[in-house]
């Protein structure tokens, strides 16, 4: 069974409408920890202020049953936009930390003051290039397009994380993979056929 | 390179969809289900619906029609019309949506603005602007779907929006809508130039040609189309489509 945790922030609606078109019924929107225990698959979204995020994580008590699934029982995760930068370490847009899955942190869009000073947040469809072959980017269309929209983008500590990248201003990660934890920034749940590609080989992993 | 936004604007009206002309003569178009599954087909960048009556009727969006919408649209979804309260907007976010365009009810009461964006975020909040020239032909703001005219100049209120922590603002000229004549670029000029969040221009488009100028000389980030996604061509049937994709790219491309 997949989770989408529901903490109470983000879109879990949206997300559970993309894994039932791909055509899987294994798959609720829960706040309850005996479902998360239960599940086989997470999947964390989120949208807004890290701070807000992570506290609300903390107030409802989610970090040790989270931790448990994912730290001790290994089971395979999916963060989403919010939900990939809490995956790290820390973030210069709030003062809680992360849940630190993934060596690295997360940082505001600066761009060099002879660039051209583009609007953020990077808000959008933007064409994604793969970093590594991987069976989560299996199959992906040619010229992948997805939306964005975020004022904050994470930087790895090790390459070897990295396994997708954007351009908006300059290039920055916008794909993670850590073992069994995954992070992607982009909506896949809101990128027509190329989201549910990408959600259709999470669901396979 | 971010593309910029196409976004077919949709209006709901007592459960249909219609399409206006400078907010009146409301034509039926058809489901709103069958209409946005096929821009789903269509791939189009982003969907947003105005249900034009709520504020006016004083009715709460209709959640069941509104997530049966949802379930068929894998793209960003933006819902606007009548929402008054935090519960509302929660309401809407957890069936699907991803935004909510906030129009009368930011001019009644600025603080749920500022509200609603410290609890969702600012990517969450569109500010909708609806505007019309006055016989002075100065531009004027109007709420409750163009039935009452403030006392707000458009520029400083869309000033203020941001201030309030709007992400995007959906700009609205009335005196275009339906008429096909292209975007009041003048209007959308001199917003887009005075805030730094993403301005849509909306109201007007009848070819692609507008779409390239309004971004191109007005600077919009993103552009709403009505009557040309609606419609054949103008004074003819209703036929749903979406702009070729090279026709577009190629407008856009010089930008």
């Amino acid at each position: 069974m997949i989770v989408i945790v529901d903490y109470g922030i983000g879109n879990p609606g949206s997300i559970l409408n993309m894994i039932k078109k791909i055509g899987i019924s294994d798959c609720i929107v829960s706040s309850d920890f005996k479902d998360i225990e239960n599940a086989s698959k997470l999947i964390l979204p989120g949208v807004g202020a890290f701070d807000n995020a992570m506290s609300n994580l903390i107030d409802g008590e989610f970090l040790p049953i989270l931790n448990k699934k994912v730290i001790e029982q290994r089971a395979i995760c999916l963060g989403i936009c919010l939900g990939m930068q809490m995956l790290f370490e820390r973030s210069e847009e709030g003062k809680l930390e992360g849940l630190g899955w993934i060596n690295g942190e997360v940082v505001k869009f600066k761009f060099d003051k002879d660039e051209e000073q583009l609007r953020i947040p990077h808000m959008g469809w933007n064409i994604v290039k793969r970093k590594q072959e991987t069976p989560f980017l299996s199959n992906m269309y040619d010229e992948s397009r997805f939306y964005f929209v975020h004022s904050y983008h994470v930087e790895c500590t090790d390459a070897e994380s990295v396994i997708m990248t954007t351009e908006y201003g300059y290039e920055f990660i916008v794909g993670v993979k850590k073992d069994h934890i995954y992070g992607v920034q982009f909506h896949p749940e809101k990128s027509h056929k190329f989201g549910k590609k990408l959600l259709e080989n999470f669901c396979k992993l | 390179m971010l593309k910029t936004r196409v976004i077919p604007v949709l209006l709901l009206r007592e459960g249909a969809l219609v399409k206006t002309t400078k907010f009146n003569k409301y034509k039926y178009i058809g489901d709103p289900c069958n209409t946005v599954r096929i821009f789903n087909e269509l791939e189009v960048d982003e969907l947003i619906l105005l249900d034009i009556l709520a504020t006016r009727r004083r009715i709460k969006p209709d959640l069941k029609l509104l997530s049966e919408i949802a379930s068929e649209c894998f793209m960003p979804l933006t819902f606007g019309g009548g929402i008054k309260s935090i519960m509302d907007i929660k309401e809407i976010l957890n069936i699907g949506y991803e935004k909510v365009a906030i129009n009368s009810h930011a001019v009644e009461d600025r603080l749920f603005v500022s509200e609603a964006v410290a609890k969702y975020g600012s990517q969450c909040i569109i500010g909708s602007i609806d505007i019309k020239r006055n016989i002075w032909k100065k531009h004027k703001v109007y709420i409750t779907d163009g039935t009452y005219r403030t006392k707000l100049d458009p520029v400083e209120w869309a000033i203020e929006l941001e201030q309030l922590g709007c992400g995007e603002l959906l700009v609205t000229s009335i005196d275009r809508d339906g008429t096909w004549e292209g975007y009041d670029l003048d209007l959308i000029k001199r917003i887009s130039s005075v805030v730094n969040i993403p301005v849509i221009a909306n109201g007007g488009a009848g070819k692609t040609s507008d779409i390239g100028d309004v971004v191109k000389k007005a600077d919009a980030s993103a552009v709403g189309l009505g009557s040309m996604v609606v419609y054949q061509k103008k004074g003819m049937g209703v036929l749903v489509n979406f702009p070729d994709k090279i026709v577009l790219e190629k407008e856009l491309m010089s930008y």
